[in-house]
């Protein structure tokens, strides 16, 4: 077997990147292995830092799902060896949600950073991706379709009117600008997970197929090695001819059936990844085992798209929310658990009529996870919980909803129950405030001129 | 015709979202023998799937063998995107449930 990658290139034209964290902020970045990919003669450090996974709330409400020491640490983890190292850092997805008000944060605590450390002059490069609802409405007014995705129907003005807040998806073009204007740092806002690794290679040359299919590997850091272990480093290799990824910790290694298995990850079908301006088909990759920690995968294509199409991802308030819990032991209650919770739907409805509020029960002991999808929701456990959420346009009438259907459980008159003092178990007499409810309403492309023309860039300086 | 469970035969079972409207699910084996077993009795097939899950086929958006990870990977479109209020899995992450208990017939 050849000499691991881990400590020398294994061609002469190669690009070397760094990641820590498929989700920077989300959860630490792990300083060990890190630390050794710093050792690891990489020419740059890059992490994702968003996700659709944390729902539609932060992005509705401008929100981060990561705390901001979180933030901070993963930011001056990979800020502190960048400089150290004379790399570029690129972050992309700033703040879960890529939000101007995410990027902005972002390039706060960088500068704040670089006076804490006394780091060196840099330039910080960052660009925007949020696009005001008022474009939709043009776009729809002339007949110009955003199309929806995964079987949605185009947008309409009544869902666009539902919105909060829109970001589209950058590929490769804003970083590959703001690396052109000699940004040492870059934050990027919203962009698909891949682009930021792809970006650095395409810049230098490798071929556009490799270069997505290695961001496609490196995006989720460790979730390509195995044993299982989230937040470790990983560092990926690519040649005008292939890709590499090995692993950081050394309990760790990258096999032909980890790396096979994270292509596939969290995508419908694993031969194809998506961004603007095209795709990757990935359906005749050979992955092979290039040393005992690393993998070396080979044959992708790429297609380039004959329209340029941004995804956009849209969120919409459906209303404020609370949040109610109980517990249930009786067996004839558990056997009549539809009803219980009927009749507090039926109390909510005589106070407040049939519409203009939600309320949900999820009845977990039973199918609260699947739904109509559990095979055993016939055969539920000897306890049940009941989490009731309320949702309704101020908080007090959600506060109400969410009490009136808690509590009136309690109440719920079923013909032979035995224990007539009270028919479920709090574990607290109270109903509690929870993020407001938002919806996704925007999973569509829209067609654009130019793959810039959504995402305004800028470099400031930072440092002493 | 004996038979064992899924959960006895595979590496990993898991189930995710893949983006907001769908959750995904990943069955890899850790040998081609047993990837080929599975694949091959269609236990995991797209009918199968939908007397699992109780669902129409029109929901299986994706269904493919994937050699390269031993895998048979399969896409569910969800019934209302990921975190609306009633959603109870935003993550999508413990839909596979129902998948551990299947029967695979080993003769």
């Amino acid at each position: 077997m050849p000499a691991s990658i881990q400590h020398g290139r294994s061609a002469n034209h190669t690009l070397r990147i760094v990641c820590p964290n498929g989700h920077l902020g989300f959860a630490p970045i792990k300083a060990g292995s890190f630390r050794i990919g710093c050792d690891s003669e990489p020419d740059l450090i890059c992490a994702d830092s968003g996700s659709c996974d944390v729902g539609p709330v932060p992005l509705g409400s401008d929100t981060s799902s990561s705390p901001l020491q979180w933030q901070t640490d993963d930011l001056e983890t990979m800020l502190i060896a960048s400089r150290r190292l004379g790399v570029p850092m690129i972050v992309g997805s700033a703040g879960d949600t890529g939000t101007n008000s995410r990027v902005d944060l972002f390039v706060r605590v960088i500068r704040e950073l670089a006076r804490k450390h006394k780091l060196a002059k840099f330039r910080i490069g960052y660009f925007y991706s949020e696009i005001g609802t008022d474009l939709l409405r043009r776009r729809i007014d002339r007949g110009d379709a955003v199309t929806g995705l995964d079987g949605r129907p185009p947008l309409d003005l009544a869902t666009v009117e539902a919105t909060e807040r829109v970001v589209a998806v950058a590929g490769i073009h804003p970083y590959i600008k703001l690396l052109d204007e000699g940004a040492d740092v870059i934050v990027g806002g919203r962009s698909s997970d891949c682009a930021l690794f792809a970006a650095p290679a395409i810049r230098q040359g490798f071929p556009d197929a490799l270069a997505y299919l290695y961001g496609k590997l490196l995006e989720c850091a460790s979730f390509c090695a195995e044993p299982y272990g989230a937040k470790e480093s990983v560092l990926g290799e690519i040649t005008m001819d292939d890709v590499k990824v090995t692993a950081m910790l050394p309990e760790q290694r990258c096999t032909v059936a980890s790396v096979a298995g994270h292509a596939m990850y969290e995508r419908s079908n694993p031969f194809y990844e998506h961004f603007l301006g095209g795709h990757i088909d990935m359906s005749r990759c050979r992955y092979e085992q290039y040393d005992e920690r690393t993998v070396r995968v080979t044959g992708p294509s790429y297609v380039p798209a004959s329209e340029l199409r941004v995804k956009l991802e849209g969120s919409g308030k459906i209303g404020e929310r609370y949040v109610g819990i109980v517990g249930v032991r009786d067996p004839y209650t558990i056997a009549n658990i539809d009803l219980v919770t009927g009749w507090a739907r039926q109390q909510v409805a005589e106070r407040f009529g049939d519409s203009g509020y939600e309320v949900h029960f999820a009845v977990y002991g039973r199918d609260a996870i699947l739904g109509a999808s559990e095979p055993r929701k016939a055969t539920p456990a000897h306890e049940l919980a009941v989490v009731v959420q309320g949702v309704a346009p101020t908080t007090a009438m959600a506060e109400e909803v969410a009490m009136i259907a808690t509590r009136q459980m309690f109440y719920a008159r079923l013909p032979q129950v035995k224990g007539t003092a009270g028919g479920v178990a709090f574990v607290l007499d109270e109903v509690m405030p929870a993020s407001p409810a938002y919806r996704w309403t925007l999973n569509h492309t829209m067609r654009v001129d130019d793959a810039l023309e959504l995402f305004p860039t800028f470099v400031t300086e930072a440092g002493v | 015709m004996a038979a064992r469970k899924l959960s006895e035969i595979a590496k990993t079972i898991r189930s995710k979202n893949a983006g907001v409207d769908k959750y995904t699910f990943d069955v890899i084996f850790p040998d081609r023998a047993s990837y080929e077993l599975v694949r091959d009795s269609g236990v995991l097939s797209r009918d199968a799937v939908c007397r699992i899950f109780g669902i129409d086929a029109a929901r299986i958006t994706d269904h493919v063998a994937f050699d390269p990870a031993l895998a048979i990977k399969f896409t569910i479109a969800r019934l209302r995107p990921s975190g609306s209020p009633g959603d109870t899995d935003i993550f999508g992450a413990q839909q596979y449930g129902p998948l551990l208990d299947i029967e695979v017939p080993v003769s």
